[in-house]
């Protein structure tokens, strides 16, 4: 057999053409067969990377471009609902939509927040600090209403916007989002909750001054749509003087909420300080009209089995 | 639900079929008591009050069973491990990739490039020229630019407090702000610009990273309009 405290194996070893490790029976021969065969690989890359970087000086100048690093990104599958900014059919579906009236200004929003049952303090804390960040917003505690009693009323007084916050165990970890006079509804996954006294950072509270928004990423439709709801949360003509600016980055479905406050220290440079929570959501499902479990018509519900097939293909 | 009073005697206990006898019991609370109370005749008293005991427990939870029904239930969803497990470990690599931190200041370069802000902030002027020259120039003149602007950011200071009070860092954010408000103030009340006549599309809020025009997201700022108003209501 092999033993373990022999010299390692000759360069050049023979083997019969069909061998392969996996069908050695013996454990420990198949283990120390296997270490042996790594550690050949090993060689071989190291010894084909040097050859390369030799190969790159040698040429100089000459040299070809440094392949890019494949990333997911980089890799995505490419999605035939992307946006293409000169879509003509787009900008006429936006113009026609439910928040065509926000976008020109005709309505200013109005925002209700609001919990499921008994809210914990951590819930009710974040409501608080997500009411200082959304200016125009209103916190209301459900005291055991239903929903679909609420929304005719919140029409009735105006409000434009409802989000209720679902807790479990005492943290926040879901989040309705539904466009008031018959809009869209969207029902997220918030996960990574973190309050104010939980980021690090020794800035003040934020200010009533309305923030500016940065919707980075969502390129197709749904992404999109997704991205004029969160617009359509903040008002129209941000306060430069307040230079708070909310930041929705979606990247792989996943959508990060960050509440910062900047500061130009030049042309080329810009400081940057986080205030105010911060939480990350995925869209679970987004549906046409306002909040209805039963009878909604869904416009997109998010099926495990269907969509998460691929890890390269992303519907935001 | 209905209630029923179940009666077992000793003479039956050969026949299990036939052990228990079954009564319905009235709807009414009261009757159901006089019911059992009926039909327990012989039997010892402490049995009696146990079975009236039991029965009242059995109908008070009926009651709170039929008002919790019509109330909003709470519909448990299960969680499934692996795949909690899995979306949290995507949405870290997420965060890792998404880089915000630099996204958002990019973003924030960018709007300030393409005036955005108007004239809030000093250097924007020489931005403007800064950004011109560099797209024409293609990246070969860059170093050259930068010394330029360095010099001049040097001018802007003679002119404005703003540009000093960048070493306090973020903890003067008050003082910047009045500093602000006054030069915003001056500036509004004596420029006039014309800006371009702006299409429908810009007003929307594009979201960003697209590829090749981005819009103005967000503002419509309202200058005073003198001259050209013929193009505009052409073009309206």
């Amino acid at each position: 057999g092999r033993g373990e405290g022999r010299a390692p194996a000759p360069e050049r070893v023979l083997f019969p053409p069909t061998f392969s490790v996996s069908e050695i029976k013996n454990k420990q021969r198949r283990h120390f067969m296997f270490l042996r065969w790594k550690q050949q690989q090993r060689k071989e890359k190291l010894a084909l990377k040097k050859k390369r970087r030799k190969e790159r000086e040698a040429l100089g100048d000459k040299a070809p471009p440094k392949a890019v690093p494949k990333t997911i990104e980089n890799q995505r599958v490419y999605d035939e609902t992307t946006v293409d900014p000169n879509d003509e059919e787009v900008a006429f579906d936006e113009a026609t939509d439910e928040f065509a009236p926000y976008f020109n200004r005709q309505t200013v929003p109005k925002i209700l927040i609001t919990t499921s049952d008994r809210p914990r303090g951590r819930t009710v804390r974040f409501c608080e600090q997500l009411a200082t960040v959304i200016p125009n917003s209103h916190v209301y505690y459900r005291r055991g209403l239903a929903l679909k009693r609420i929304i005719p009323q919140c029409i009735a007084r105006d409000f434009t916007d409802l989000i209720v916050i679902n807790e479990d165990r005492k943290i926040p970890n879901g989040l309705v989002l539904s466009h008031l006079p018959d809009g869209p509804t969207a029902h997220f996954r918030m996960s990574s909750v973190r309050l104010r006294k939980e980021i690090k950072r020794k800035g003040k509270e934020p200010t009533e001054h309305v923030p500016e928004v940065i919707l980075n990423n969502f390129t197709t439709r749904l992404g999109h749509s997704i991205g004029r709801m969160f617009a359509a949360l903040f008002p129209h003509d941000p306060q430069f003087i307040g230079r708070q600016v909310a930041t929705f980055h979606n990247q792989r479905d996943y959508i990060f909420f960050r509440f910062h406050r900047y500061i130009f220290k030049s042309e080329k440079k810009v400081g940057i300080q986080e205030l105010g929570p911060r939480f990350t959501l995925k869209l679970r499902s987004l549906q046409k009209g306002t909040f209805d479990s039963k009878f909604g018509e869904y416009e997109w519900i998010h099926k495990r089995r269907e969509m998460d097939t691929s890890r390269r293909k992303f519907h935001l | 639900g209905r209630c029923y009073l179940y009666m077992k005697t000793i003479e039956r206990a050969a026949f299990p079929r036939r052990l228990w006898e079954r009564v319905l019991l009235s709807k009414n609370y009261e009757k159901a008591l006089e019911e059992i109370d009926e039909n327990l005749i012989y039997w010892p008293r402490f049995i009696r009050h146990k079975c009236k005991q039991r029965f009242t427990k059995i109908t008070q939870y009926l009651i709170r069973i039929r008002k919790l029904t019509l109330k909003r239930q709470r519909k448990l969803v299960p969680l499934r491990r692996k795949i909690e497990r899995r979306e949290n470990r995507r949405e870290e690599k997420a965060l890792i990739a998404a880089q915000l931190d630099n996204a958002i200041e990019k973003e924030l370069l960018e709007r300030l490039k393409q005036d955005t802000y108007g004239d809030i902030y000093n250097f924007p002027i020489h931005a403007f020229d800064k950004a011109l020259q560099q797209q024409d120039a293609e990246s070969e003149s860059e170093s050259d630019a930068e010394r330029e602007e360095d010099d001049e950011d040097d001018e802007d200071m003679d002119k404005r407090e703003f540009v000093e009070a960048e070493d306090s860092e973020l903890s003067d954010f008050e003082d910047m702000d009045k500093l602000e408000t006054s030069s915003e103030e001056e500036q509004e009340e004596e420029e006039e610009v014309e800006k371009k006549a702006s299409h429908s599309k810009s007003k929307g809020k594009m979201p960003l990273k697209g590829p090749a025009r981005r819009k103005r997201p967000y503002i419509e700022i309202e200058y005073e309009e003198e001259t050209e108003p013929s193009t505009k209501t052409k073009a309206a």
